[in-house]
């Protein structure tokens, strides 16, 4: 049956790459609705978007959005706690959520005919929830070892967490998304409560819906689950700007390992913020150049001419709410340092000031964006997430239309530029995993005598 | 409220035409060296998925641990005398995506590529290089050699990796599962470019590959292409069949001190094969116990009620011979041992009491009712394809899966868990903290 279906379907296959088949509505309480036909096979994902995320938390609640995420299958009135998952899994369906710094999702993947059944249970949950002490303080546990098991235990993750906070000074964007422990042990019901009225409404989210589904059937059961739902007044957010930075920084972070690891970032503009249009996208290609691949110049040069990393990466996104790192990592093959890294790190970033990147580099980083365009169509749920995240974060699904355009339009002269503008020391945060013994009886090391040799 | 017989009315009426509408119709041949090809035509996107898989997984390294996986990285590193950025930078400016992998059953070489032939044309052909003539350069073995090294380190600093290798170690014995695919830092520096050549030769072979093909291309193009590829491989033979595993006579416990805040606890036992009689009794019944997430026995035990981890969790890893039952979770090293002791008892309950109807019920709808979308993508369709090439499982098998679970029932599943899982006889490895004498367990 599927081989029917395709022959059908794949007479508008060029039709689905266009905008037609993405629909907009709004309710009137203010919940935007996304809907993108996917026919390929009877399924569909619904996700509900939250405005909400850890760069909207101030420091003594970090970690709240991420908590209130878990509580959100904790109950409602009218669903008891556990009966969400229950329900949807009887359905047939996977569900999940996720938080990030800029905002906090929920899906539901079913069969088409279930979608009924996510919406009147996420509608739900967007309006009623209970969040009982109890729960919370089982709950908040579960987190705390999500934490362990994710940061506290993981030297890398630890990394990036020290790095990050000290990358930015003034920005949300320095406390971890799954909040420091301190907080976390400190976190009161209370808190959680105040954090859902405040941010969980229909005129806060965006509804996206993609896959085997009809745009005005999706739309009128909106309306129906959705549409009696009340706004509430959600308070501007501050800007809280990223102050200048003046100057490099530095750290180091000691903890049990084996292996060391480097991370730089360098502090960028994104689409919402960029002085020109075209940076971010620059920025992108720059990224492509550098790891776009194992052909790219990191591989190439770094892992095999000079075998000065055993890994080394790059990567941007232009697609967060506020500025964001440009970022750099590694670890350092045997017989080098971190500091040999960084150096050969630094003067890849040099040439890509100096040197125009060749035509044949551009190319190839835009090849792969135009295959990844049509990849990306083969997962549902990847379409879905792309839209979600581009309205959460302020922009709108039409840049993911347009970023084809915007990549191929970008020159090697614009590479350069931006990695002028922005790739400079005075922009840049340098963090170094200094790995300790794991085994007990072996004696500390100090960053210092781990650079000799 | 939600749980109006209307919704549910729906799910029982609709699940089985869905289910038959989304099904992939699986076409296979052989090339005429021997290579078995299972293709679906998926032509609503212009893209086209091709894996080659072999039996050439760690189970096969024999005395060099490591090889296979190191011979697998070597592919793309130099071949047909082009150099490794030859031959990367070649599939990228097409946009094609080579990847390979290997585990302990199989190895595999894949392609991602666009259908514009201008673009797929190239990509295969260098794609055949790499799969055919593979050079084996020194230098850069010399390097994969250094980089697997590291990498070996660098899971030592992991919890959850040194809490795996022992448990399969204490598992398997003398098994060639028994060793970890990246082999231990002894084994791999013991090795040479030579060792590499020869396991290639013997084991990425015509009559020990499976090619799987998904995407937009037709059955004349898909028989061109499997033939291009497996055919250019030497012929060879089948890899031998691996020897059986041994039930474990006894449990045995062991600890791992780790300067982690969390432990991390894995227990189990030999489980199920491929194509195993009791599979789909024991696929069912552990999804009722700890294998759908939130709402499992386990994860309700251990996570919901009592808040001791994030995962706790319970799976089979089918493989070709005996792969391991696993159960296990993660909680802070004050824990350890309550929590242990919770998943015990919660096992040996479902032994000795069975699921109830209602859990079932509950876990055939999700199964069945779920089960368009495991079949949703090309992606996910090339790697059931993987599976039932390489273990020689019916054509059918997906066709067949939504009847053979609605047909499990609770007395099947018992008597499946009790002759199969015995958590008496069962490994339990532990990593984590050492305790200071004031915490709870000693």
């Amino acid at each position: 049956m599927r081989g029917m279906l395709a022959l059908v379907l794949g007479l508008f296959s060029v039709v689905s790459f266009a905008e037609g088949l993405i629909h907009e509505y709004k309710l009137d309480n203010g919940l935007k609705l996304i809907v993108k036909e996917d026919h390929r096979a009877p399924i569909m994902v619904s996700q509900v978007w939250y405005k909400v995320g850890s760069s909207y938390e101030h420091d003594g609640i970090t970690g709240v959005s991420h908590v209130l995420e878990h509580m959100m299958f904790k109950g409602t009135k009218a669903i008891p706690s556990g009966e969400f998952s229950q329900i949807i899994s009887e359905n047939g369906g996977r569900e999940n959520a996720f938080t990030s710094q800029d905002y906090t999702a929920y899906f539901q993947t079913m069969e088409k005919s279930r979608l009924p059944v996510s919406f009147e249970l996420e509608a739900d949950r967007m309006r009623n929830l209970t969040i009982p002490d109890e729960e919370f303080l089982k709950e908040v546990q579960v987190v705390m070892e999500e934490r362990r098991m994710r940061t506290e235990d993981n030297p890398q993750s630890l990394t990036y967490e020290q790095f990050n906070a000290t990358a930015y000074a003034s920005s949300p964007y320095r406390l971890p998304v799954i909040g420091w422990m301190d907080d976390l042990e400190n976190l009161q019901v209370g808190d959680l409560r105040d954090w859902y009225q405040k941010w969980y409404a229909p005129n806060n989210a965006t509804l996206v819906v993609v896959g085997d589904v009809d745009p005005e059937e999706v739309y009128t059961l909106a309306k129906k689950h959705f549409g009696p739902l009340k706004p509430s007044e959600i308070s501007a957010v501050k800007p809280r700007l990223e102050i200048a930075q003046r100057g490099r920084k530095e750290i180091k972070v000691e903890a049990p390992a084996k292996v060391p690891y480097l991370m730089m970032g360098y502090k960028t503009p994104v689409v919402l913020t960029a002085e020109r249009p075209w940076e971010p996208y620059a920025l992108e290609v720059l990224a492509g150049i550098l790891d776009g691949g194992d052909g790219a110049r990191l591989a190439s040069e770094l892992v095999r001419a000079k075998e000065v990393a055993a890994s080394a990466g790059a990567g941007y996104d232009g697609h967060d709410r506020m500025e964001n790192l440009f970022l750099l990592s590694g670890t350092p093959s045997n017989g080098y340092t971190v500091k040999d890294l960084e150096k050969a790190l630094l003067e890849q970033v040099q040439r890509l000031r100096e040197t125009l990147a060749e035509a044949e580099e551009l190319d190839r980083v835009k090849a792969q964006i135009r295959a990844d365009k049509v990849y990306e169509q083969d997962s549902i749920f990847y379409q879905a997430m792309q839209i979600g995240i581009l309205e959460t974060v302020g922009l709108s699904w039409k840049d993911a239309e347009h970023y084809l355009e915007r990549m191929e339009a970008v020159t090697a002269e614009q590479v350069q530029a931006v990695a002028n503008k922005y790739l400079v020391q005075a922009r840049l945060t340098v963090a170094e995993l200094v790995p300790q013994p794991i085994d007990p009886d072996q004696p500390p090391r100090t960053a210092e005598a781990a650079h000799v040799h | 409220m939600m749980r109006s017989s209307h919704l549910f009315l729906i799910l029982i009426v609709l699940i089985w035409s869905t289910a038959a509408r989304a099904l992939p119709e699986i076409q296979s041949w052989m090339t005429k060296k021997g290579a078995k090809v299972l293709f679906v035509e998926a032509h609503e996107l212009p893209m086209v998925d091709i894996r080659l898989i072999f039996d050439a997984g760690s189970a096969r390294d024999g005395e060099q641990s490591g090889v296979a996986s190191l011979t697998n990285a070597l592919l793309g590193q130099g071949a047909s005398g082009l150099n490794a950025d030859e031959i990367a930078q070649g599939f990228e400016q097409k946009g094609a995506k080579l990847g390979s992998g290997s585990e302990r059953d199989m190895a595999w070489l894949s392609l991602r590529s666009l259908t514009d032939s201008k673009l797929l044309q190239p990509s295969l052909e260098l794609f055949g290089k790499v799969l055919v003539e593979p050079d084996f350069p020194k230098a850069d073995f010399k390097r994969e050699q250094q980089r697997t090294l590291i990498g070996l380190e660098y899971q030592k600093q992991k919890p959850k990796s040194i809490g795996s290798k022992a448990f399969y170690h204490d598992l398997y014995g003398d098994h060639p599962y028994s060793s970890d695919p990246s082999g231990t830092s002894e084994t791999v520096k013991a090795l040479s470019a030579k060792d590499l050549r020869e396991f290639y030769r013997q084991y990425y072979v015509a009559r020990n590959a499976t090619v799987a093909i998904v995407g937009d291309v037709s059955r004349k193009q898909a028989q061109a292409l499997a033939a291009s590829l497996a055919d250019a491989l030497a012929e060879g033979g089948k890899a031998p069949a691996l020897p059986d595993v041994a039930q474990l006579g006894a449990g045995k416990q062991e600890f791992i001190e780790h300067p982690s805040t969390q432990s991390h606890v894995l227990m189990g036992a030999p489980g199920i094969r491929r194509g195993d009689p009791d599979y789909f009794q024991l696929y069912v019944g552990n999804h009722i116990l700890g294998g759908s997430g939130l709402v499992s026995r386990i994860s309700k035990e251990i996570r919901e009620k009592r808040g001791l981890s994030y995962s706790a969790y319970s799976y089979f890893v089918p493989m070709r011979r005996e792969g391991p039952y696993l159960l296990g979770f993660q909680t802070r090293n004050d824990q350890r041992e309550e929590t242990l002791s919770v998943l015990r008892d919660t096992v040996q309950t479902f032994i000795d009491k069975g699921p109830a109807e209602k859990e079932l019920e509950s876990a055939k709808n999700n199964i069945i009712g779920g089960f368009p979308l495991r079949v949703s993508s090309n992606g996910k369709i090339a790697e059931y394809l993987a599976v039932i090439g390489f273990y020689d499982l019916p054509l059918d098998y997906l066709t067949r899966f939504t009847g053979n679970i609605q047909a499990v029932t609770v007395e099947q599943i018992q008597d499946a868990y009790k002759r199969r899982v015995h958590p008496d006889r069962m490994v339990t490895i532990t990593v984590g903290g050492a305790l200071k004498p004031d915490d709870s367990d000693s």
